[in-house]
């Protein structure tokens, strides 16, 4: 095996940033290289410049043996570099076939775009390398797993021979990941390309590379064998500090019923039906995780039940007390507490301090106002103080602005602010999305000392290890319905799976 | 004509006719906004670039008398404004309503200023305009001869520039870039295009039509008059229609044969005089939105009754 690329002393500064400090790392022909790191750690950025969109600010780079001087993207497909971007780079408007012609169109007549001709090399594609999808379907109207398939088409249309897939499995049920594994060692095996994957998902790290890169804060930490480590060893690279994937301690018996939901119908923002007759219901101290791949009703059920959102038919009961129709506000009263699904535009007020993001919600207390007017801010500031220390906060202190904290840091306020509601239930949203990993063994800490102190919690998440890892129960969503109710321990992710996208056996429907 | 000798075939043609002339100004503007509103740029400015076009036109044609030559100086004025709107839409990344805006405002000022400086009035009239073109064979044929036949040069040009657009924009590739580049820039720029050239593209042409919709104004519709007012909107109906026909010259320009068709009538009703004509100017405004709206209305309707019934047969299955 020969070296395919080379960086030698990459270093990438942005405004404030370095991105990528000083990274010299060679990947070599043919195999399967995997890039791990927590969010920001640089990952993207250096796969970035690799496909030229950045330019590195000092360092050089070498493309079999060529040192590469003009960073672009055109340059970089036309050197045989193809990038299957985390956010899917299609036109939803245009077919699959125009989307894979895009920037290399055929032409009739020299001016205009040949539908037929890009339709039949599309074809060609799809026969070549069996990644089936119909040409002259809208992208718009395809599953996310077809249209990765486009993407993954599209380079190959463009010649490319080493291929970047950022955050590949992110949107993917388990057998789609599988299948797109098949698909990568395929193209490595019988057509010889190199791929690199971008992940900070441990596992698939183990199941598809042959080599992996872990970076931490812009540094390359080190480079092995994939079969020389284990996910423990990456984990403590990845995070500086041994990371304890110990299994966590759940203790006591389920207790009272605190949520129930009866036979509930609520339409999303177009007016069509989300959620189509669904019923469960936690009790005190247990977990019901809902798993189900984005869209399928579950942001719209939560919503329903904290208040959020119209409930068309139905009854939510919370504590006993019916929730229906009440306002955020009153249900929280009844004894509920959320974390929710999207931090920043219904978790935080980004402009705000860490202080008055805590305070939310508690205003009213007698500790922290006198006479109903005036608010005691040295009081409100020494239970900031308590809870920036107790949740582990890490910014600038509590009077830092919460728009300027990153990602995980923001989720801590959040779940500091609604764990010390200490209410009897708490609906938890995406409690990890885009939270590193060092951060979320704290958040599945935290929820599990919850469970254990009697909570009921329903909590929902996009993944999958997650809902695992942390719930009793779980049921499964597909289209608005509950297709399966199983106990956490007694199935398997891979039959999960098949719930999610409603073929599973005895789906009740 | 008078009360005696009305005929419905006369006032049909003429309708008819009237429908074609008024139609032509917003079609052509539209069929500059469209290209914008593909490369995603929200372009509210068109009414003020028409203005500017047609005062271009009428001044330029007054001054070296001739008509062609304030054509070609509206195009060139286009092609200037279009480069201005890009400059602050696309490279400065100002805020589009506001450029649109200010481009509106300025307009009324800087061509009442400009008239008064070179010609001492705040509007030109006399400047040499465009006659009107008779087609041979076809002007003699019984009523869709006196409809088709016998308008400015403008009006052939746009229907051709309305197919032609149709095809740059759905048949060649840098139609289908000038697309991307509005609904998915960061697709096109790892296809290794530009999508902020394509949205200088778009803006450029976008001032080249509104150019030549003012040139008709001008020197095409009126008998080389220019007038601060004699725009009355039209930028903002080229506007609906373009939302109205998402952006598809073949739909836009229906949308502006319809408001074409509400101005024709208008006009007739003022010339009956049973109606006052300031209510009869309204009309075609009030009309075109409101058929606008419930068109636009309809369609989501159905959209969701299909959803609707999509969903239906899933449940079914």
């Amino acid at each position: 095996m020969t070296d395919e690329i080379r960086f030698e002393h990459i270093s990438m500064e942005f405004p404030g940033v370095l991105a990528n400090d000083d990274i010299s790392l060679s990947i070599r022909n043919g195999e399967v290289f995997a890039l791990v790191g927590e969010n920001g750690a640089g990952k993207s950025t250096l796969m970035n410049i690799l496909y030229g969109i950045n330019t590195p600010t000092a360092g050089e780079l070498y493309v079999r043996g060529e040192k590469i001087t003009n960073f672009s993207p055109k340059a970089a497909i036309d050197r045989g570099i193809g990038m299957v971007h985390q956010h899917f780079m299609l036109v939803p408007s245009f077919t699959v076939a125009q989307n894979i012609a895009l920037g290399r169109e055929p032409k009739t007549a020299g001016v205009l775009f040949d539908n037929k001709k890009a339709e039949q090399i599309t074809r060609e594609l799809v026969k070549e390398y069996g990644l089936e999808v119909d040409p002259s379907a809208e992208v718009r109207d395809i599953s996310v797993g077809l249209q990765q398939r486009v993407e993954i088409l599209k380079t190959l249309y463009r010649g490319a021979d080493i291929l970047i897939l950022d955050e590949p499995t992110a949107v993917l049920t388990p057998q789609e990941t599988d299948e797109l594994f098949d698909v990568i060692r395929r193209l490595v095996h019988e057509k010889e390309l190199t791929v690199i994957i971008i992940t900070h998902k441990l596992n698939e790290v183990m199941a598809i590379s042959d080599r992996v890169g872990v970076m931490r804060q812009g540094k390359l930490i080190g480079v092995e064998n994939t079969c020389d480590v284990d996910e423990k060893k990456l984990a403590s690279m990845m995070v500086g500090r041994p990371v304890l994937f110990d299994h966590l301690e759940k203790t006591g018996v389920p207790g009272d019923v605190a949520i129930e939901v009866d036979d509930l119908y609520v339409a999303d923002n177009r007016g069509l039906p989300a959620v189509r007759g669904v019923s469960f219901s936690v009790r005190k101290g247990e977990v019901l995780g809902i798993a189900a791949i984005e869209g399928n009703g579950q942001s719209e059920l939560l919503e329903a039940i904290t208040g959020m959102r119209k409930i068309n038919r139905g009854k939510v009961t919370v504590c006993g007390a019916d929730a229906t129709g009440k306002t955020p506000g009153e249900i929280r009263e009844l004894g509920l507490s959320h974390v929710p699904e999207d931090r920043l535009s219904t978790g935080v007020d980004k402009v705000a301090s860490v202080t008055d993001n805590l305070l939310v919600g508690k205003q009213k207390e007698k500790r922290f106002n006198l006479f109903g007017f005036h608010q005691r801010r040295s009081t409100v500031e020494r239970y900031a103080e308590e809870l920036y220390e107790k949740f582990d906060i890490r910014g600038a202190g509590i009077h830092t602005e919460v728009g300027s904290m990153s990602g995980g840091n923001m989720q801590k306020v959040v779940v500091a602010r609604e764990f010390s509601f200490d209410t009897p239930v708490l609906v938890i949203s995406q409690p990890t999305r885009g939270v590193d990993i060092g951060a979320m063994e704290f958040f599945h800490t935290r929820i599990i000392e919850q469970r254990n102190a009697g909570a009921a919690i329903l909590l929902s998440s996009a993944d999958l290890d997650e809902v695992f890892r942390l719930s009793d129960r779980i049921i499964t969503l597909y289209e608005g319905k509950i297709t399966g109710e199983f106990r956490a321990d007694e199935i398997t992710k891979e039959e999960i799976g098949l719930y999610m996208t409603g073929t599973g056996e005895g789906a009740k429907a | 004509m008078n009360e005696n000798s009305w005929n419905f075939w006369t006032v049909a043609s003429s309708t008819l006719n009237q429908m074609l002339r008024s139609a032509t100004p917003v079609a052509l503007a539209a069929l500059g906004g469209l290209m914008t509103e593909h490369a995603g740029i929200m372009n509210i400015g068109m009414d003020g670039m028409i203005l500017m076009g047609a005062f271009t036109a009428a001044a330029v044609s007054t001054a070296l008398t001739s008509a062609a030559l304030g054509i070609v100086a509206s195009i060139v004025f286009g092609i200037l404004v279009g480069l201005f709107f890009a400059l602050f839409t696309v490279k400065l990344r100002s805020d589009e309503f506001i450029i649109g805006c200010a481009l509106n405002t300025f307009a009324l000022g800087i061509t009442v200023y400009l008239s008064r400086t070179l010609f001492d009035s705040a509007g030109i009239s006399n400047a040499p305009h465009l006659g009107n073109i008779a087609i041979p064979l076809i002007k003699d044929i019984p009523f869709l001869g006196s409809v088709i036949s016998g308008h400015s040069l403008f009006v052939y040009l746009t229907w051709v520039l309305v197919a032609a657009m149709w095809l740059f924009v759905y048949r060649t590739p840098m139609g289908f870039w000038i697309r991307a580049s509005g609904e998915s820039p960061e697709t096109l720029r790892t296809a290794g295009k530009d999508p902020e050239k394509m949205k200088w593209i778009a803006s450029i042409l976008c001032g080249v039509m509104c150019g030549l919709a003012g040139a008709h104004l001008s020197l095409g519709n009126l008998n080389g008059q220019f007038g601060q007012r004699m725009v009355a909107g039209r930028g903002f109906i080229a506007f609906a229609c373009v939302i109205f026909g998402g952006a598809n010259p073949v739909k836009v320009f229906l949308a502006a044969l319809m408001f074409g068709f509400f101005d024709a009538i208008g006009l007739q009703l003022q010339s009956s005089k049973l109606v006052d004509a300031d209510l009869t100017s309204a009309i075609p405004y009030v009309i075109t939105i409101i058929m606008m709206v419930y068109v636009v209305v309809s369609g989501q309707r159905k959209r969701e009754r299909i959803a609707k019934q999509q969903l239906k047969k899933l449940e079914l299955k």
